[in-house]
């Protein structure tokens, strides 16, 4: 085989490789959905972070706006610092609040901002101020059951009172 | 080549004893392994621009002689001096030198397979030097030419006969134009019309270029009828006689005679070393009771 | 006390044949860079292994990507999440099965191609002819094909891979009735780019490294004998095929862990 036309059978061999590289990145991966542009951080603070990990998304109305950069925990106020990348072209409101949600219903958790209403927006490198824990799902049993138990309690009670 | 500045004789270790030696084997040792010596305190000179011959019985230690000389292994004693100077395994820029001063026409032709007739002959020149193609079209065809084989410029390495292939490798031996051409057993294997034919191009191009030629081999008639002169070595990598072709085809000396005339007995015998034959047999004194005797 | 002594003399056998196989390594490095500059060399060599391993890998990851979306598809039909398919079948491709399997099939397909030439070679004394052509055999011929190897490796991988999810889209979509929106959609949500589909091509490029080494080494250290050649052809797929699964699971824990 001439030498011409070798090269050109190994110059569509790399053409098509790179063609299925390109085709896993784009089509059966996140390249188009990650935000390409200039972000800017902002950090928040939890009680409880729940099962929130780094890379997770940030969405406000559902859309994905920001990628969870890091996690660490506060040693003087032992709360969860949540720090975050933000697209530019997304401002916030200071009094923004900031909620740990999960995906449907036992799916991944994300933080989901939600708008305030000033005037002014969070400046990068920013705090935000208002901040909603994940539900932990033992706290939630125990107050379903504490719940439970009042009720009965006061059923009783009320149903003690009655002639 | 030039000898060199003048001094006392002997008095570096790299210069030339003699301006007209190529290669000097100077007292070499030389085995693979402690258990076998190939080579046993070995000292030879080849001549420049005559064909020289080593002879000898299969495994005696010639082509380890070549690859010596090749600088790919290194004599346990003694040293090996090529044109002057020692040849030193471990300096590969010495080794680059010298390699592109010889040409090696190796058993069975040593081509590479996945290259065509031309593109063999082409390889050194492609690799050595930077000649544009149009100069290595013509330096590829007139070596082809010399060795009868330019109209097969075209085929394949598979479509090619053995004697061809030899023909071929040699071809690509000479097509730096070397000084020194190594020739490992060019008759082996090849018919009569073919052996002629070899031993035509080996005089002749040792003639025309002026090269040194060394031939190892063990077919007598056509090396007598080619060199200048001519080494015997034995089985202990010994070196049994040498001088020119009629001398040796002259000489009395048993060991030359057994092998110059191919006598199948003589000092390199015809029995593998045994028993003897009364004990492998049952019979004799140091046999058990012989077979069939009545008790 | 003979047994150790032979169980010492065969320790140290081994040892040297490792360190023996690491200066060849080194060695090859070394030469590496002037295959950069001789490109064409290599071009050629991508031919050989490259192109002529296209067949095999692209119709067993169609295949492989036929068999994943079924078995898939009856593990998670148990569970309601049939959605997830192509998620599971993208992950489980380009994180493990196509670096894996190309390179198994690599292994077998050039890799045992390679170590017959390069013994034939060997055998035929071409190898000591370029030496004495003062051409180093190992930057002419072996340090362009271990090139061709790392290069052609991921490309394969990532066309096994590729294919793979094509043909489960095939099966998902067209043959069980998958819905094709989300089974493309759950993927992109869930497949990272650089850490799957990144991790996947660096593994991929490792294994590249081992087998085309692994062929090279053993095709250049063989006896010259017919034996030697196919006891050699065969070792260079069994070194390869345990080599890969080796690293592979130490590539996993290093760049799929749990943080």
């Amino acid at each position: 085989m001439s030498k011409r036309s070798i090269e050109i059978l190994v110059g569509l061999f790399v053409l098509l490789g790179l063609a299925g590289v390109l085709f896993l990145a784009l089509k059966a991966a996140n390249l188009t959905t990650m935000s390409n542009g200039a972000t800017y951080g902002l950090s928040a603070r939890f009680d409880n972070i729940g099962g929130l990990k780094p890379r997770a998304p940030v969405r406000s109305a559902g859309v994905v706006v920001g990628r969870i950069t890091g996690i660490s925990l506060d040693p003087k106020t032992f709360q969860g610092v949540v720090t975050m990348e933000v697209n530019r072209n997304f401002m916030f409101p200071k009094d923004s609040s900031a909620k740990i949600l999960t995906a449907g219903l036992l799916g991944d958790q994300y933080i989901g901002l939600e708008p305030g209403g000033e005037a002014d927006n969070l400046a990068p490198g920013a705090t935000i101020k208002q901040t909603q824990s994940a539900v932990v799902l033992e706290n939630l049993i125990g107050q379903f059951l504490f719940n439970k138990a009042a009720d009965a309690g006061s059923g009783a009670d009320a149903g003690g009172k009655k002639p | 080549m030039p000898p060199g500045p003048c001094l006392l004789y002997g008095q570096l270790p790299h210069q030339p004893l003699n301006p007209d030696t190529l290669i000097e084997i100077d007292h070499v040792t030389f085995g693979y392994d402690e258990r076998r010596t190939i080579l046993n305190d070995v000292s030879l000179r080849f001549a420049r621009g005559k064909v020289t011959s080593v002879l000898g019985q299969s495994g005696c230690g010639k082509t380890t002689l070549l690859r010596l000389i090749g600088g790919v292994h290194a004599p346990n004693s003694g040293r090996v001096v090529f044109d002057g100077e020692q040849i030193d395994t471990r300096n590969a820029e010495q080794l680059y030198r010298l390699r592109r001063r010889l040409g090696m026409l190796f058993q069975f032709g040593a081509l590479f397979t996945d290259l065509s007739v031309y593109d063999n002959v082409a390889f050194p020149l492609r690799e050595m030097t930077d000649l544009p193609e149009s100069l290595v079209h013509d330096i590829v065809l007139m070596k082809l030419n010399a060795v009868g084989l330019r109209g097969a410029a075209r085929l394949k390495i598979s479509e090619v006969s053995g004697g061809m292939a030899r023909r071929i490798a040699l071809a690509r031996a000479i097509a730096l134009d070397p000084e020194l051409i190594m020739y490992d057993e060019p008759f082996a294997g090849l018919d009569l019309i073919s052996m002629g034919v070899a031993a035509k191009l080996i005089r002749t191009l040792n003639d025309i270029t002026g090269a040194t030629s060394l031939v190892i081999s063990h077919d007598v008639p056509e090396c007598m009828a080619i060199s200048d002169h001519v080494v015997l070595m034995s089985g202990g990598g010994r070196i049994v006689a040498q001088g020119t072709p009629a001398e040796l085809m002259a000489s009395t000396e048993p060991e030359v005679r057994q092998f110059v005339r191919g006598e199948p007995d003589g000092p390199v015998k015809f029995h593998y070393p045994a028993a003897p034959m009364a004990d492998d047999f049952g019979l004799g004194a140091g046999a058990t009771a012989t077979p069939g005797a009545r008790p | 006390m003979n047994t150790i002594a032979a169980l010492g003399a065969r320790t140290l056998r081994v040892l040297q044949g490792w360190g023996h196989a690491a200066l060849f390594f080194l060695g090859l490095l070394r030469v590496l860079p002037q295959s950069f500059r001789r490109f064409g060399l290599v071009v050629v060599q991508m031919h050989a292994i490259g192109n002529r391993s296209l067949v095999i890998i692209l119709a067993s990851g169609l295949a492989v990507g036929f068999v994943l979306a079924l078995q898939m598809y009856y593990a998670l039909v148990n569970y309601g999440a049939t959605e997830s398919l192509g998620l599971v079948v993208n992950l489980t491709l380009v994180r493990e099965l196509g670096p894996v399997v190309t390179a198994l099939l690599f292994a077998g397909r050039a890799g045992t191609s390679l170590t017959a030439e390069i013994g034939l070679m060997k055998a035929g004394e071409q190898l000591a002819a370029m030496e004495l052509m003062a051409i180093d055999p190992r930057a002419r011929v072996l340090a362009p094909r271990f090139l061709a190897g790392i290069l052609s490796m991921p490309l394969l991988a990532a066309l096994f891979s590729a294919i793979g999810i094509l043909g489960a889209w095939l099966v998902a979509v067209g043959l069980i009735g998958i819905d094709g929106g989300n089974f493309w959609s759950i993927q992109q949500n869930g497949v990272d780019v650089w850490r799957d589909v990144g991790n996947g091509i660096v593994k991929s490029a490792v294994f590249g490294v081992i087998c085309t080494f692994v062929a090279l080494y053993q095709g250049y250290e063989t006896e010259a004998t017919p034996e030697g050649v196919a006891y050699a052809t065969t070792r260079t797929v069994v070194l390869s095929s345990l080599a890969v699964l080796g690293t592979d699971f130490i590539l996993t824990a290093l760049m799929f862990s749990t943080r």
